[in-house]
């Protein structure tokens, strides 16, 4: 029945494409039969593997870099209201940064590199990053914590068994929000100055207004963020949350 | 000075607190305890009980190292390894009974865990996660826990509170024939009057806040099951010795 009803809201998408198409023409609107043979093509000379590959690495690093400096800094000024005074305005002006200004200086001052493009991604995500865990930090069972220190257990168990369970669905809620939000920013930094990566071809395929490449490369990225959705965060998320009584 | 340490050569528990107060959110401050004193002999059972708000939960968070704020000092017995059993029973949810035992206390072998075990009927539930446990299953974790790091003290905040009364009785047996066999220095707070005759070797009777000892009641044959007549006789000596104490 799920799955039924989720291939049913498939289908209805891929049809109103093809309206869509066919109202506004192959040139604005290319159908799904021309863009899929644009997949096909790219595939099969291996440059959509090579740039699906180039900005999957960029995502992936600069995920990682955000969450854990993201996570250490949310547990911090969750637990410490100092520090959530002195750090909390840095924390509002990086929130409001616009994304495409962090880009840009990192590019001015760092020159057009690979750690420039990291970094302004890893920036980018950051702030969110706190904001959820420090929210999850706020909530900390402090009978818990009380109960670790009694029992005299080493900080790194006190990390694994206590700490970080406690935050897990605030992370889930951050990697979800945050792989999204990478994946875009990191296009947007290989637009400007990359010279590969989905983000470089969109680049590319924008000035030839060939609209039919843009979205064979849109559409290769978002199957390939549900694939990691679907076969890498949700069985951890299901592994995670494997305590919790079912509901009958 | 406040001094929790662990002194090498002190075999028993040496508690001597001056003076705690806190800070009332209104402004002023609140006195919880005042010249405080009692030891408690290597392998013997303490019961401190006292009324309901006289601050013996603040007693045993000084005596645990929680709280360092007071004056006076508290010397643990041996090497100071606490196991507790908090009010609630404060285990981790997204960890198996097992695992919470072990985390607690790491160098409990197999053979000592299953001793334990089968001593507090849990063999069935070693894998079962907190969520599916009743509470009176939960507190058998929290005892089994506390009794695996083979602490050199062991301290119980009423552990029966909210039990129905036969389960609270039969669990009170059981952790009466688990001190016996275990020669554990154990330290019990709690306001029921018969319950800490049926487990200690000496009752230390608190005042209403600021908390203090005002007697000492040693029972002459601990933990076997008093006949109604030896109980009347054991509450009447108290009825006594606080007649005294109020007349002085």
């Amino acid at each position: 029945m799920n799955v039924a009803s989720r291939l049913f809201s498939l289908v209805l998408l891929v049809a109103a494409w093809y309206s869509a198409s066919e109202i506004a023409g192959q040139r604005i609107v290319p159908g799904p039969q021309t863009v899929g043979f644009a997949l096909w093509t790219e595939a099969e000379s291996g440059a959509l593997a090579f740039h699906l590959a180039a900005t999957l690495a960029r995502v992936a690093v600069s995920f990682v870099l955000a969450m854990a400096i993201g996570t250490a800094i949310g547990i911090w000024m969750g637990r410490s209201r100092l520090v959530d005074r002195l750090a909390d305005p840095w924390l509002v002006a990086l929130l409001n940064l616009p994304a495409l200004v962090i880009i840009v200086l990192a590019y001015v001052w760092a020159g057009l590199t690979e750690t420039a493009a990291i970094v302004a991604v890893a920036l980018n995500k950051l702030p969110n990053a706190i904001v959820t865990v420090r929210e999850g930090a706020r909530s900390l069972d402090r009978q818990l914590d009380e109960m670790a220190e009694v029992f005299g257990m080493s900080r790194w168990v006190r990390l694994r068994h206590v700490l970080i369970p406690q935050l897990a669905p605030y992370l889930a809620a951050a990697t979800r929000s945050g792989l999204s939000l990478v994946w875009k920013i990191v296009l947007i930094v290989e637009l400007l100055g990359r010279p590969n990566g989905v983000g470089f071809e969109i680049g590319i395929a924008f000035q030839l207004f060939d609209v039919t490449r843009i979205l064979a490369y849109a559409i290769a990225f978002v199957l390939v963020m549900l694939a990691i959705e679907t076969f890498l965060v949700q069985p951890i998320e299901r592994h995670v949350s494997r305590w919790r009584p079912k509901a009958a | 000075m406040n001094d929790t340490s662990p002194a090498g050569a002190l075999r028993q528990l040496d508690v001597s607190i001056k003076h705690k107060s806190y800070r009332a959110a209104s402004g002023g401050t609140i006195e919880v305890l005042r010249d405080l004193r009692f030891t408690l002999k290597a392998g013997a059972v303490g019961a401190l009980v006292g009324p309901s708000g006289c601050g013996k939960t603040t007693l045993l968070r000084i005596i645990t190292g929680l709280d360092s704020a007071y004056t006076g000092a508290v010397h643990l017995p041996d090497h100071g390894k606490l196991g507790m059993v908090f009010q609630e029973p404060r285990l981790l949810p997204w960890r198996t009974v097992e695992q919470n035992v072990r985390l607690g206390a790491p160098e409990a072998t197999n053979a000592e865990l299953d001793a334990l075990f089968d001593a507090l009927g849990l063999s069935a539930h070693r894998n079962h996660f907190p969520g599916e446990l009743s509470l009176g299953q939960a507190r058998r974790v929290a005892l089994a826990r506390a009794f695996a790091v083979k602490p050199d003290l062991l301290v119980l905040d009423e552990p029966f509170v909210s039990l129905d009364a036969a389960l609270a009785k039969h669990l009170q047996e059981e952790l009466a024939a688990l001190v016996t066999s275990r020669h554990v220095t154990t330290l019990i707070v709690t306001h029921s009057m018969d319950e800490a005759i049926g487990l200690a070797d000496r009752l230390f009777l608190l005042s209403p806040s600021p908390a203090h000892v005002v007697a000492e009641v040693p029972i002459a044959r601990p933990r076997v099951p008093h006949t109604a007549e030896e109980l009347a006789k054991i509450h009447g000596e108290i009825a006594q010795v606080l007649d005294r104490v109020g007349k002085r």
